[in-house]
């Protein structure tokens, strides 16, 4: 498969999940596993550019497909605006959740770049944050939309540490 | 108190982004499941499918034979390394592995060690425990029956399931006070048990050295210290060769107070071995084994004046505390801070009465965002402020607005002895009910009722308790609720914290980087802040009960001015004159009458750290370390109103708003505060409508899965309303109070009136959460069902 461009590859056990995979084998850390039940999302990643829960994809399944995870956001040092809004909007506060939210935001972006706050909180419904109560969730991914310049490419704007 | 003057950007109080948010955006966060060390092992748990069960025998020989395991420990391995049993945090003990018989489901009975998790998870399979299956105590109102079975054979002598009794107030006024009501409104209730669920389950990796004899521990723990000063104790292990390691953790809200089974097996396993062990739990295991919250049974009955003049409370709670008593709870306070139960009414007496009972159920009851019991405490007066108003044919509103303490009123002593430090009460409900449009709402409830449409109107108000405590009142397990800073300030002026309590993702690098940078004027951005590592900072008991701020906030802040103190003797040196003769500009003392003689901070810190001849008696460098033991709590309070429709037909109802008013002192980031009320509103919705961890007969818990046990989604809350009102607390040094939990305890309150004001043509008086769309449907009927238990 290739992650976040790059290829790699691996022998793995049939029953390996992709979230493992990721975190153990490729040590990406930043995606999350949050529950046993397919239910919290902390664990999403793209597959084929779709946003998937990486819980409920075996590793073997992902041979051969595109996986893009929270690492793969920031592109040549510049973060994405999504992480941008995050950071401006407090849109994380223990983080856990964060990684999942914002590749769902992202995806959500790339296909409907103005969306309403109804719009963003049925994208997110499949995720818990448990800090938030997702409002500031909401509001950065509405900066996201409104600081992105139609391509997902960020606007000049100096965000972060 | 501190001047709220507008500051150059970068400095002291303020919207401020956060610090730790580079590394999270990035996926570069550092959770304890990312820590890996060479040679690490995993464990795993085997758990009991039972309740209440003798173990009969253990065969682990089939476990031990798969090549893949490195070692399988049970309860008698443990017995004989004394490990078997720890002490509680509530002066009882718990068993880290079962020996003689399984007291809930989902209890530790063996733990594998191997090379990787999922031969450890195949491992737990071969592994052949024989039981004896008995009758489990399940229902807390049952558990003192003459027949039922006693859960602690363990504790010599044991012939039943009983804790304590404990009480607080006057018990013979509040008698009194009810003889001479109009009126008397009594009401069961129950706050069902929850769960905390953080994001991130507990975890930990033990890294034993056989060399130096050196165990570090890294652990999704909330208080560091505490639990290395208790691994000291209860493993005789040295205190100086523990190394208690809290990297960034996934959520907390109570659930990360406590030292569980798994953290110890972890460490055995790394005796065991000689190699690093981690032990992630699972989320069944999240939710079936760790700490609980709440479950309490209560009974309120409330007094008043038939114009509407509330006179006296009483409350008899029944509080189930699963198979352990693990709460974490001062000594002197069995039931926490319960009894400030009062709330913010001026009452002229109040008495509540807590019995604890063992049932077969997960131990705990230290957790959710609010460790103290002060959720339950709100809840009670709350509901029964509202049963009052409907008995009266009062508005709800205006029955608080008359019985609200008074800002004259303050510091306020308690009917059960409370110093409330400071609160503007009428206020705070004003500006809610302005934002709520509150009239123009009951106009539209009434038009829409007249159509046969559900809508309601809830309001609380809560007083919440927070910033434990004071040493001469409070403890945990003997160690006194103080808390160490140590601030140090570097030769060229920027400044690093070390602080004992630990963020869950409360922003603390960059909250408590304020405080130094609010007192000092040393930019946010120049102070470090160290967290986390027993090794590396001073002692105190951890991040709980809203207790950052205003405890180990206000160590930061002591610590801070007496560097700035220190500095103006420097600075005295250096000018060559009195230090009477300067005066603080914000980073700068300076000359009186001559501002342009003067020296910033980071010149006295060079200077402090140079050859400067310094005034008889001054050390060097720029230093300062503080231990805080706080003279009272602080009393954070708010005024929350939430609007919900009921769907008539199919009974589910919809939160459509919430307004949350919140006075916690000045905030020191505004964004942060509000933040903290929208996950605790959130928090909120989630136990009024969705949580519950219930059991069937056999003590089976139907909420081990989140499949099971509903958290609520972004579409479950709406957008929340927040608002302020700022009342400093006299005694905190920058006169702040804390926030963490306030909206968790004020907000539950809020949405069952809600509910409740819509059911109002229904008659229902009073239906139990979580409000699901069955138990409302129930409650429409006439026939409310107990919602912790699977049994009608
Ligand atoms: S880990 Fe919870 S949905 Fe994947
Ligand atoms: S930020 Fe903690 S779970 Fe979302």
């Amino acid at each position: 498969m290739t992650v976040n461009g790059e290829a790699v590859s691996g022998e793995v056990e049939p029953r390996l999940l992709l979230v493992h995979f990721l975190r153990d084998n490729l040590r990406l850390t930043g995606t999350h596993w949050g529950c046993d039940t397919s239910n919290c999302g902390t664990c999403v990643v793209w597959m084929d550019g779709v946003p998937v829960k990486s819980c409920t994809v075996l590793a073997a399944m992902a041979s051969g497909r595109d996986i893009r995870t929270v690492e793969g956001l920031e592109v040549n040092g510049e973060l994405d605006p999504v992480q941008k809004g995050f950071i401006e909007m407090h849109g994380l506060q223990c983080g856990f959740c964060t990684p999942g939210m914002m590749l769902t935001a992202r995806w959500l972006l790339d296909h409907n770049p103005d969306p309403s706050e109804t719009e963003i909180r049925e994208a997110i419904s499949g995720q818990i944050c448990r800090c938030t109560g997702y409002e500031n969730i909401v509001r950065a991914i509405r900066w996201a939309a409104e600081n992105s310049n139609g391509n997902g490419a960020a606007m000049k704007e100096e965000v972060g540490a | 108190m501190t001047d709220l003057q507008q500051r150059p950007d970068g400095v002291g109080f303020g919207r401020v982004i956060r610090k730790e948010d580079a590394r999270f955006v990035r996926g570069k966060g550092n959770y304890v499941d990312d820590i890996v060390l060479p040679g690490m092992l995993f464990g795993a748990v085997l758990r009991s499918p039972y309740a209440h069960a003798k173990i009969v025998s253990i065969d682990t020989s089939a476990a031990e034979a798969h090549p893949k395991v490195k070692a399988v420990i049970t309860g008698a391995l443990l017995e004989t390394l004394s490990l078997a049993w720890i002490p509680s945090l509530s002066h009882d003990v718990i068993a880290v592995l079962a020996t003689d018989k399984v007291r809930y489901q989902g209890q530790e009975v063996a733990f594998v060690v191997a090379e990787d998790k999922y031969a450890a998870r195949d491992a737990l399979e071969l592994i052949d425990v024989e039981y004896e299956v008995l009758a489990p105590v399940v229902d807390a109102k049952r558990a003192l029956d003459p027949d039922a079975a006693v859960i602690r054979t363990d504790i010599e002598g044991k012939k039943d399931n009983y804790i304590f009794d404990w009480g607080s107030g006057d018990e013979d006024a509040t008698e009194a006070v009810f003889k001479k009501a109009d009126v008397i409104v009594e009401q069961d209730m129950l706050y069902p048990r929850v769960h905390p669920a953080p994001m991130e389950t507990c975890g930990a990796v033990a890294d034993m050295d056989p060399i130096s004899g050196k165990l570090t521990i890294y652990c999704t723990t909330q208080a560091p210290h505490a639990h290395r000063t208790l691994y000291a104790l209860v493993a005789g292990l040295p205190e100086h060769k523990l190394r208690v390691f809290s990297p960034d953790i996934g959520g907390g809200f109570g659930n990360k107070v406590g030292i569980y089974p798994g953290y110890v097996l972890a460490v055995v396993g790394s005796i065991l071995t000689k190699r690093p062990v981690k032990w992630v739990e699972d989320r069944s295991e999240n939710l079936m084994s760790t700490s609980f919250a709440r479950d309490y049974h209560m009974h309120g009955k409330i007094a008043a004046t038939k114009d509407g003049k509330i006179l006296g409370l009483r409350v008899d709670v029944l509080a189930d505390h699963g198979a352990f008593n693990n709460t974490a709870q001062p000594t002197k306070f069995p039931a926490g801070f319960f009894h400030v139960f009062s709330g913010s009414y001026d009452l002229e007496a109040a008495y509540c009465a807590v019995k604890g009972v063992y049932t077969n159920k997960a131990p705990g009851g230290v957790a959710y965002a609010c460790s103290f019991r002060v959720t339950e405490a709100v809840y009670v007066v709350e509901r029964m402020v509202d049963r009052l108003a409907l008995e009266l044919d009062m508005d709800p509103a205006d029955l608080r607005m008359k019985n609200l303490l008074r800002p004259e009123q303050f510091p306020y002593t308690s009917p059960t002895g409370w110093e409330y430090d400071s609160g503007e009460y009428p206020r705070a409900l004003e500006l809610a009910m302005k934002m709520a449009g509150y009239w123009d709402l009951r106009k539209e409830q009434a038009e829409k009722r007249a159509r046969g449409e559900l809508m309601g109107i809830g309001i609380s108000f809560f007083t919440e308790t927070v910033g434990a405590g004071p040493k001469k009142h409070m403890d945990i397990l003997g160690l006194g609720m103080a808390d160490g800073c140590e601030v140090r300030v570097h030769p060229t002026g920027k400044a690093v914290v070390r602080l004992s309590v630990q963020t869950q993702g409360q922003g603390h690098e960059t909250t408590f980087a304020q405080i130094v940078s609010e007192v000092t004027g040393i930019p946010v951005a120049d102070v470090e802040v160290v967290h986390g590592d027993t090794d590396n900072t001073p002692f105190g008991l951890g991040t709980y009960g809203s207790r950052s701020t205003p405890v180990s906030g206000a160590a930061a802040a002591v610590a801070s001015k007496r560097i700035v103190d220190k500095a103006r003797l420097i600075a005295a040196a250096m000018l060559e004159c009195s230090p009477d003769d300067l005066e603080w500009e914000l980073g700068r003392w300076q000359v009186k009458g001559d501002p342009s003689a003067g020296k910033t901070i980071a010149e006295i810190a060079f200077a402090a750290h140079a050859t400067l001849e310094l005034p008889e008696g001054l050390e060097g460098h720029l230093d300062a370390s503080c231990v805080y033991d706080p003279p009272n709590l602080t009393f954070p309070f708010g005024a929350y109103i939430c609007v919900v429709d009921v769907d008539p037909g199919t009974a589910k109802v919809t939160v459509r708003r919430f307004i949350a008013v919140d006075d916690c002192g000045p905030r020191i980031n505004p964004m942060i505060v509000e933040g903290q009320v929208h996950g605790g509103l959130a928090d909120g919705v989630g136990m009024a409508l969705m949580e519950s961890i219930a059991f069937d007969e056999d003590g089976n818990c139907l909420g081990g899965s989140l499949m099971d046990y509903l958290l609520p989604t972004s579409i479950e809350c709406p957008s929340w309303e927040t608002g302020e009102t700022v009342t400093p607390s006299p005694h905190h040094p920058l006169g702040l109070k804390g926030v963490g939990e306030s909206a968790t305890v004020g907000s539950p309150p809020a949405v069952v009136n809600a509910v409740l004001d819509a059911l109002k043509p229904f008659g229902v008086k009073h239906a139990d959460m979580p409000l699901t769309p069955a138990q409302v449907w129930r409650a429409m009927q006439g026939r409310p069902m107990r919602t912790d238990m699977a049994i009608q």
